[in-house]
């Protein structure tokens, strides 16, 4: 495990010698417990200039940052997973130990370390200080949560903490700004090469003994004055309200409904206001374009296809605000604890629920939020059912046939009528679908021992603006270059497809074009779900996204591609028997037709096997749901 | 099978007192005596805080009585009652001494 640099024997491990980069730029990373405020620092030092990707080869996520010091020089900040020790158990702890130890392939060894740690709970954050400072790297250890450590009657003697770890010591909060100059002061200094570790008063403990550390911890407190803060009343009153037996689970039902509400009503008038502002500026590129093939390609090939992405941005954006507010204040733990018996029946756990509930949203950031899953299967298992849940993409589709299709009648009095009664009920198949796999799923291949739940409670703290900013900002920028150029390339292919070959140098009637071939090709295969090969064609292009469908129809029927064209209903009342028509909703509601997704998928489960086994499985349950629904509306069974 | 092993030791009111954290009510407090659990989930727990000696106090639960909140070593940690049944307590009489936590 350790000391691999040097020794001939392991030449496989050192073959490659990680080219170092030329540029001698300096490199800091960021460690600490979870719930230690780490996140908030990187922030802090970094503002905007940041940008999230993986650790290479693994599905970590890295997050790397430059901080701006004074005389223009800049700090590579790279921010290490959140870890309790480096004993390499979970892939984090691994990615973790791996980058600071310089073993890490593509990421530069650091030259200093920031550690930072909760002060209101440094008896136990501490013990992380033992393994870091092991390393003898310039390390500066960051006491967070100053306020909170002073409002709740704590107290450090800093100074003397400096000389019990030999490593300078800052008290900050990061959430508010204080002490930060002091941070700033440490990497100034270790890029100038002038900070250096002097040996700890406090020897070092043996690391791999979980009961010694904790000791060697209490007893480094004890040398350095630490009187632990009293209890975090706030929180106690808090929980009484927030894990009531009957308050609490009212609470959370209302939390869950408010997050719906605002994505689907909140974003709504934004989201139209998006697609009439790609609608008119395609009108508009197009009047600027002479009329041709060019015209052809960017208005109805480019602008329709990034446009119709860049309409969910509301959504997205809206849904992370949410998740912000939930985790940083603190209330997602308690949620998570709400859920885990109901999700514990499906096999799952407490902290599957919010990826789930994100994933009505969008699959992708859903896939994205189950790293907080430490278990490996439990997380896998949350990443294969996410796409079943209604997300926003089946939107569209769902609307445009509902409307042509289901005459608006009361359903249950006043209240419901029978269109949004069908969209509700679209809604409970995906689920229903998604509970039924993970059952599948947790009883045979990703049949576990049930991991133990272990879920840290933060206390409440008031969520600041700008760690919300700059989430939102942040995980809206992996969302719109992630699926932006899926779906601009998937766009372009179609529009080609549908394009070309050219007849008598113009494009051919789309019966003749390539996609119309395809369309043809497939329509055996799918006549029996009700389907001809218009839409057939319709179903190709949604693999890259389910929303495409739409304009693909507009396309191939020369409408206006949106759900309420009324000119694409009653074309569509003409193309499709009911049978089809209930059979399209059907295979809409669990076929997995999404390339982000496909794409996030394979990243964050490291291969192309579970995203084709998911998307087999998914077409498969579709297509037959599908058939099974053609058949039964064809010989009346629900007449 | 170790389940019903466990079960049992859960349901068994012994004369000593509680046995295992999951049998704390709310109001009381044991002391760890040990983990009767696979080395790295015994490993995990202990960085949560769960370490021979400390004291632990049942705090609030999820509706249902489980997973249940424990404070313990300065944190709050939520466990399901089949692992908090494998934390094994110091048996309330020989160990008056309470007070190992700041």
């Amino acid at each position: 495990m350790s000391d691999c640099h040097d020794c001939g024997g392991c030449a496989v491990a050192t073959a490659p010698a990680p080219a170092r980069r030329a540029a001698p730029e300096h490199v800091v990373a960021i460690i600490g417990p979870p719930n230690s405020g780490k996140s908030t620092l990187f922030n802090r030092l970094t503002g905007l200039r940041q940008k999230v990707a993986n650790f290479p080869g693994v599905t970590v996520e890295q997050r790397v940052g430059r901080a701006k010091m004074n005389g223009h020089r800049e700090v590579i900040l790279v921010d290490l997973p959140g870890v309790y020790s480096l004993n390499p158990r979970s892939e984090d702890e691994q990615v973790t130990r791996d980058v600071l130890t310089g073993q890490m392939h593509d990421v530069p060894k650091p030259d200093a370390v920031l550690l930072i740690l909760d002060s209101t709970n440094l008896g136990r954050h501490l013990v992380l200080a033992a393994p870091i400072l092991s390393l003898k790297l310039p390390t500066l250890v960051i006491l967070n949560m100053a306020d909170d450590l002073s409002s709740r009657g704590g107290k450090i003697d800093t100074g003397e903490l400096a000389s019990q770890l030999g490593a300078p010591v800052a008290l900050i909060s990061a959430a508010k700004g204080d002490g930060v100059e002091k941070v700033f002061q440490f990497m100034l200094g270790t890029s100038a090469g002038t900070t250096s570790l002097a040996p700890p008063k406090m020897e070092l403990p043996i690391l791999q003994d979980v009961p010694r550390c904790r000791q060697w911890a209490r007893d480094v407190g004890i040398g350095a004055a630490y009187q632990a803060p009293s209890p975090p009343l706030w929180t106690r009153r808090l929980d009484a309200i927030f894990l009531h037996p009957v308050i609490g689970p009212l609470i959370f039902l209302a939390v869950v409904a408010g997050v719906f509400q605002t994505i689907f009503r909140g974003a709504k008038p934004l989201m139209d206001g998006l697609q009439k502002l790609v609608q008119i500026s395609g009108h508009w590129i197009g009047d600027v374009l002479p009329a041709g093939i060019l015209r052809s390609l960017l208005v109805e090939g480019v602008w329709n296809g990034v446009g119709s992405v860049i309409v969910f941005l509301p959504q997205i954006l809206l849904l992370f605000l949410f998740i912000g507010i939930l985790e940083d204040s603190g209330y997602l733990a308690r949620a998570a604890l709400i859920a885990d018996r109901t999700m514990a029946k499906f096999g799952l756990q407490g902290k599957s629920f919010i990826p789930l509930l994100s994933a009505y949203a969008c699959a992708v950031p859903a896939i994205m939020a189950t790293r907080t899953i430490e278990s490996k299967r439990d997380r896998l298992a949350t990443i294969l059912i996410a796409p079943f849940m209604t997300c926003s993409a089946r939107l569209p589709i769902y609307f445009l046939i509902i409307a042509a299709f289901i005459q608006e009648r009361p359903f249950l009095g006043p209240f419901l009528g029978t269109q949004a009664a069908a969209l509700l009920g679209l809604y409970a198949l995906g689920f229903l679908a998604a509970i039924v796999t993970a059952r599948l799923l947790k009883s045979s291949i990703l049949k576990s021992e049930r991991t133990p739940f272990m879920l840290e409670m933060p206390p409440y703290r008031m969520p600041t603006l700008r760690s919300l900013g700059l989430r939102v900002y942040d995980r809206s920028k992996v969302f719109l270059h992630r699926a932006g150029t899926v779906i601009l390339v998937c766009a372009v292919v179609l529009w080609i497809l549908a394009h070309l070959p050219l007849q008598n140098g113009q494009p051919p009637d789309i019966s003749d074009s390539y996609a119309g071939m395809i369309g043809h090709a497939i329509e055996p295969a799918i006549k029996p779900l009700g389907f001809n090969w218009k839409i057939g064609i319709g179903l190709i292009s949604s693999i890259a996204a389910r929303e495409t469908i739409v304009a693909t129809f507009g396309t191939i029927y020369g409408m206006e591609g949106t759900s309420d064209s009324v000119g694409l209903q009653q074309a569509l009342q003409k193309e499709l028997t009911p049978g089809g028509a209930f059979a399209l909703l059907i295979f809409f509601a669990f076929a997995m037709q999404c390339m982000s997704t496909i794409a996030v998928v394979r990243r964050e489960t490291g291969g192309w096997k579970w995203p084709a086994i998911q998307f087999a499985y998914m077409t498969l349950v579709a297509y037959m749901c599908a058939l099974v629904t053609n058949v039964a509306v064809r010989s009346g069974i629900f007449t | 099978m170790q389940l019903s092993v466990n079960k049992d030791a859960n349901e068994r009111n012994s004369p000593l007192g509680p046995q295992t954290l999951a049998q704390l009510k709310p109001g009381e407090s044991g002391i760890l005596d040990r983990l009767d659990l696979p080395e790295d989930i015994a490993r995990r727990l202990m960085e949560l805080g769960f370490l021979p000696g400390h004291t632990i106090v049942p705090a609030r639960s999820a509706p249902g009585g489980e997973p249940r909140v424990y404070r313990v070593d300065g944190s709050e940690v939520a466990l399901r009652r089949e692992t908090a049944a494998r934390l094994i307590l110091r048996p309330a009489s020989k160990d008056p001494c309470k007070a190992l936590e700041p």
